[in-house]
């Protein structure tokens, strides 16, 4: 992006002023060097987004801010159901509440010296990875409506986890408003045999060291130690949020000029939230939400048995459950003014900062845990919302390193079985279906979410709590 | 960028790839609109495994319909991947007929084996962006969009 079209408001915070069509102008958090990496269409996706009928205060970019489809990926948007504000399905995405969940296991990287083959290949062994793999779950048509209902409460109840991992969990694991009647029997179809499943693409289940930590007062509160393994599990609400955000795009698309809105791009299909279809759509996209809490649930649960299959002593806690993909009713102050707005963050973390009456007991003094995922080779972090993003970017951070290239060019320049090996190399082990699938995810092809990561600290975006570094992982 | 021109079909049929930042974009041509609907959804095929690998034994029918030309493409995509999902295939022989803007198809594949085919992402849907069916000056029919994996 050329940084001759911005105003420049500090070296981690850049202006597109409001012209034209825009209702806001937009904000962009990150430094000199990631701002003129980004792609141009960042630009014009910024620039789009801010366009929307409602939207206040800003259209507004993460640092990890890549080209998207409507929405950049690393937008966030707030829009105000009282000033004709719109529900965007193009703005969550197709993969709903895509999101990372980050477990401490008290094992130490000498607990593990030797084993480590041991336990990557039972977490292979247990977690249904990659295309075409199916879990041993099959819910029936009640059990269905339940877990949409329900989230990870449901699975819980169900068996699948503790009631602790409730409370480490967004939403206390059930998104409120769920409306199951509105997903249709082809988005269900396509989930039946999905629950318990990784996916495939960027979707991981890695083992990590706690490399450092920068936070000791946040790092205690999160229960995390320098030195100690966790384990991070990255996927989404499988085909049933797919198949919701693929009916629903094409919905508000079809429906917008009905609606009055002048769409700048048909991905950025949306609906009044003072409209059936928003309502709708909310209530899916609700729903879609409890599908990725239940999900990663169960997968957290299949994970803790297969580890303490090998190392008996494990003992697995939830640190925190966070979405990406996600539009929130929230109350956030604006201008002094406390407001109810509708917050779409696309591939965007909610950063809750110190004293945020929503986060439990323990993360009150210390704001929520703000989960990043980096990429097989580099480093993964944990940092923790700020109370000065509240009114920078509606409490949002990034959410990962971002692709620095696309999965064509990856597989030109890497061979899976090479990747595979020269990590082997450094003592990470990876396991995965698929070599192509590796080559298309080799670190390489991923931006340095280590400058992320310092741009939105330095923004004030969130604060560095831990690095991790990873030990293996199971690439789905 | 990967291109191919298909065995069988005339000299102006054939798929490619073009790049999108996290994605991937799947791009059919060929003399009519059918054929780059086609091309397509074999381009889109490829963003899987290598379409070669896939042994037409088994084929589904797909009828989807639109308003336009643009969306029936998204409704096509989207249905093959809504068959993909659900009956844990991979497609690579297509045959597509569109009348009054409703699709007929004969889609031929097998199930998914993992080791064979080595599937390096899960298609999530097809999106509206960069979405365009045109017929260019030369004749040629392109039908495209950024599909999300």
């Amino acid at each position: 992006m050329d940084t001759q079209l911005l105003e420049k408001l500090s070296d981690w915070r850049w202006r597109i002023p409001a012209s034209g069509d825009m209702n806001v102008p937009g904000v962009l958090f990150a430094d000199e060097a990631l701002v003129s990496e980004m792609d141009h269409k960042v630009y014009e996706q910024v620039v789009n987004v801010a366009k929307l009928p409602g939207i206040v205060k800003a259209s507004i970019a993460m640092p990890d801010a890549h080209w998207g489809y409507g929405f950049p990926i690393g937008g966030v948007a707030a829009f105000d159901p009282e000033a004709g504000g719109v529900v965007s399905a193009g703005g969550v995405g197709f993969d709903i509440s895509c999101g990372v969940r980050t477990l401490t296991t008290g094992l130490t990287r000498a607990d593990l010296k030797g084993r480590e083959a041991a336990l990557v290949d039972a977490l292979f062994a247990a977690i249904p990875a990659g295309l075409g793999s199916r879990g041993d779950i099959r819910l029936n048509d009640r059990e269905m409506e339940r877990m949409l209902e329900g989230g990870a409460e449901w699975a819980v109840a169900s068996g699948w986890g503790e009631r602790a991992d409730l409370e480490r969990t967004e939403e206390r694991g059930r998104m409120a408003g769920a409306v199951p009647e509105y997903i249709s029997e082809r988005a269900r179809r396509r989930q039946r045999a999905e629950m318990g499943t990784l996916g495939s693409g960027n979707h991981y289940l890695e083992i990590q060291e706690v490399a450092a930590v920068h936070d000791r007062a946040a790092a205690g509160a999160f229960g995390v130690s320098e030195g100690e393994i966790v384990l991070s599990i990255h996927c989404g609400s499988r085909g049933l949020g797919h198949q919701i955000g693929t009916e629903y795009l094409k919905r508000m698309a079809l429906a917008a000029p009905g609606h009055g809105i002048h769409l700048p791009d048909r991905e950025l299909a949306c609906a009044p939230l003072d409209s059936e279809l928003g309502r709708e759509y909310l209530g899916a996209m609700r729903a879609g939400i409890n599908c990725a809490l239940a999900n990663r649930q169960i997968l957290a649960h299949l994970a803790r048995q297969a580890v303490n299959r090998v190392f008996p002593e494990a003992r697995l806690s939830v640190v925190y459950d966070v979405s990406h993909n996600t539009c929130k009713e929230e109350r956030h102050d604006v201008d002094g003014r406390g407001m109810r707005l509708f917050v779409h963050r696309k591939g965007a973390t909610r950063a809750f900062g110190p004293g945020h009456r929503e986060l439990p007991a323990e993360f009150r003094a210390t704001g929520q845990p703000v989960l990043i995922g980096g990429s097989m080779g580099t480093a993964s972090w944990i940092l923790a919302g700020t109370q000065e993003s509240e009114s920078l970017a509606f409490s949002s951070a990034c959410h990962g390193a971002g692709r620095a290239m696309s999965r064509r060019q990856a597989t030109r320049q890497w061979r899976g079985r090479q990747v595979v090996d020269e990590l082997a190399a450094r003592g990470i082990l990876i396991r995965s279906p698929s070599f192509r699938g590796v080559a298309e995810e080799a670190p390489g092809a991923y931006k340095d979410v280590g400058a992320v990561v310092e741009a939105a600290e330095l923004a004030g975006l969130a604060r560095k709590v831990a690095r991790l570094t990873p030990v293996a992982c199971v690439k789905g | 960028m990967e291109a191919r021109q298909s065995q069988g079909a005339s000299a102006a049929a054939g798929w490619e790839h073009f790049p999108h930042g996290a994605d991937v974009g799947v791009r059919g041509f060929g003399p009519d609109r059918e054929t780059a609907l086609e091309q397509a959804a074999l381009a889109m095929t490829a963003a899987i495994c290598d379409p070669a690998d896939v042994t037409p034994a088994e084929t589904v029918d797909i009828e989807c319909t639109a308003t336009d030309d643009e969306f029936l493409l998204a409704e096509w995509l989207n249905a093959l991947v809504y068959e993909m999902a659900t009956r844990g295939m991979l497609f690579s022989r297509f045959r597509v007929t569109i009348v009054n803007h409703i699709l007929n198809a004969e889609v031929s594949g097998e199930p998914i084996d993992v080791s064979r085919h080595q599937p390096a992402v899960e298609v999530k849907g097809a999106t509206l962006t960069a979405l365009e069916v045109r017929r260019e000056e030369s004749g040629r029919w392109v039908a495209q969009c950024v599909i999300d994996v």
